[in-house]
């Protein structure tokens, strides 16, 4: 049943996404690649879809695996599903248990939970970009040459010109890149 | 102006406007709420933000939800959430509908195989910017190493091992130590 699918994975990801868009994003993927719903290439593109345009990122994911997989009725679904558990939970914290943010075993929950959404975030980045470079275990030169390209303008305009690159612009600049190269 | 409306119409602004999700919305948030309504103060502010980031969920969402309930109980959270999300979801269906058709092309294909490589990047960063926040204690930095390993090992060998019950691992084994006393350490 996809509908049953859609929201039950849906609300794991609601329920689970601490950290904000970005360590949301493992967790995503985790759900959405179990289940099948997309590849893994066009979850990667639909990542940057949903950087580029505007709202949340996990909302965004929801809404376009819910279109893909069971149209306006999925993306409804899959929608809700995610935005739910917050929802809610921010109601209870505010109505019910104003101190629950301060108590002291919540917060050793949130000390453990933190730092491990961080390992998940940067275990994930750095898989992805290996597994860009050399999947199926034979080194994709083309892959490695636009990405150490892409790696130096993103952190060497931090030095050079001490401003950031945004993701936005990040996005542009590998899109020109990649038309030009593959 | 109706009071759910004007909260509807606020955040559904916001909606259209913030991209890249998260902490980019805090200051638009604060802007029109704080500064333009006066719905909430800078108090009320800092506090969401603490609530957001101790709470599951995308931030918009919590800060819209907490705003709207502030202001027209639980009809003002649900028209402030419903505000935040409908402009995203209205284009992002709209995408849904082509981008099949689009990514055929092949130019376009050539562009999303180079976005693809960026993706990555922006990933480990978002990662290394998260780390750089955190507060240093060994306690934590040991959380970090062995999630991840462990997420690697899930991803390298294709384990069947959810990213749930890392979480969930990371918080008993954060509970347990507060539990036996070395709270200060954990903490």
């Amino acid at each position: 049943m996809i509908y049953l699918e859609l929201l039950w994975g849906f609300l794991k990801v609601g329920f689970f996404a601490f950290g904000g868009a970005y360590g949301a994003i493992p967790l995503i993927r985790d759900v959405i690649l179990s289940y099948g719903w997309l590849s893994d290439d066009e979850l990667t593109y639909m990542i940057a879809v949903s950087e580029s345009t505007p709202g949340p990122i996990m909302v965004n994911l929801a809404t376009y695996v819910g279109s893909s997989k069971a149209g306006l009725s999925g993306a409804l679904l899959a929608t809700l599903a995610v935005v739910l558990p917050s929802f809610f939970i921010i109601l209870l914290v505010m109505a019910v248990l104003k101190n629950a943010v301060k108590n002291k075993y919540v917060q050793a929950v949130l000390q453990g939970l933190k730092p491990c959404m961080i390992g998940i975030v940067l275990a994930t980045g750095i898989y992805m970009i290996l597994h860009n470079c050399a999947a199926d275990a034979a080194p994709d030169l083309k892959n490695i040459a636009v990405t150490a390209v892409l790696f130096l303008l993103f952190y060497g305009s931090r030095f050079a010109l001490k401003k950031k690159i945004s993701p936005i612009l990040l996005i542009v600049i590998s899109a020109a890149v990649g038309i030009i190269v593959f | 102006m109706n009071i759910l409306a004007d909260l509807f119409l606020t955040f559904a602004k916001i909606g259209s406007f913030t991209f890249g999700g998260g902490y980019a919305m805090i200051a638009l948030i604060e802007d029109a709420c704080v500064e333009k309504k006066k719905w909430i103060t800078h108090d009320d502010m800092m506090n969401v933000a603490v609530i957001a980031e101790s709470t599951p969920g995308p931030i918009a969402i919590n800060c819209a939800t907490f705003v709207g309930y502030r202001q027209g109980g639980f009809m003002g959270a649900v028209a402030a959430t419903i505000g935040m999300v409908l402009p995203s979801f209205l284009i992002i269906f709209a995408v849904s509908q082509f981008l099949d058709h689009f990514l055929e092309i092949g130019w376009i294909h050539s562009a999303f195989m180079g976005i693809k490589l960026a993706v990555g990047i922006l990933i480990l960063d978002a990662g290394l910017t998260m780390l750089k926040k955190m507060k240093k204690k060994p306690f934590r930095i040991a959380i970090v190493i062995a999630s991840l390993a462990a997420m690697m090992i899930i991803n390298v060998f294709a384990l069947h091992i959810s990213t749930i019950t890392l979480m969930v691992t990371a918080a008993f084994v954060s509970l347990a130590a507060f539990a036996a006393g070395r709270g200060g350490e954990a903490g």
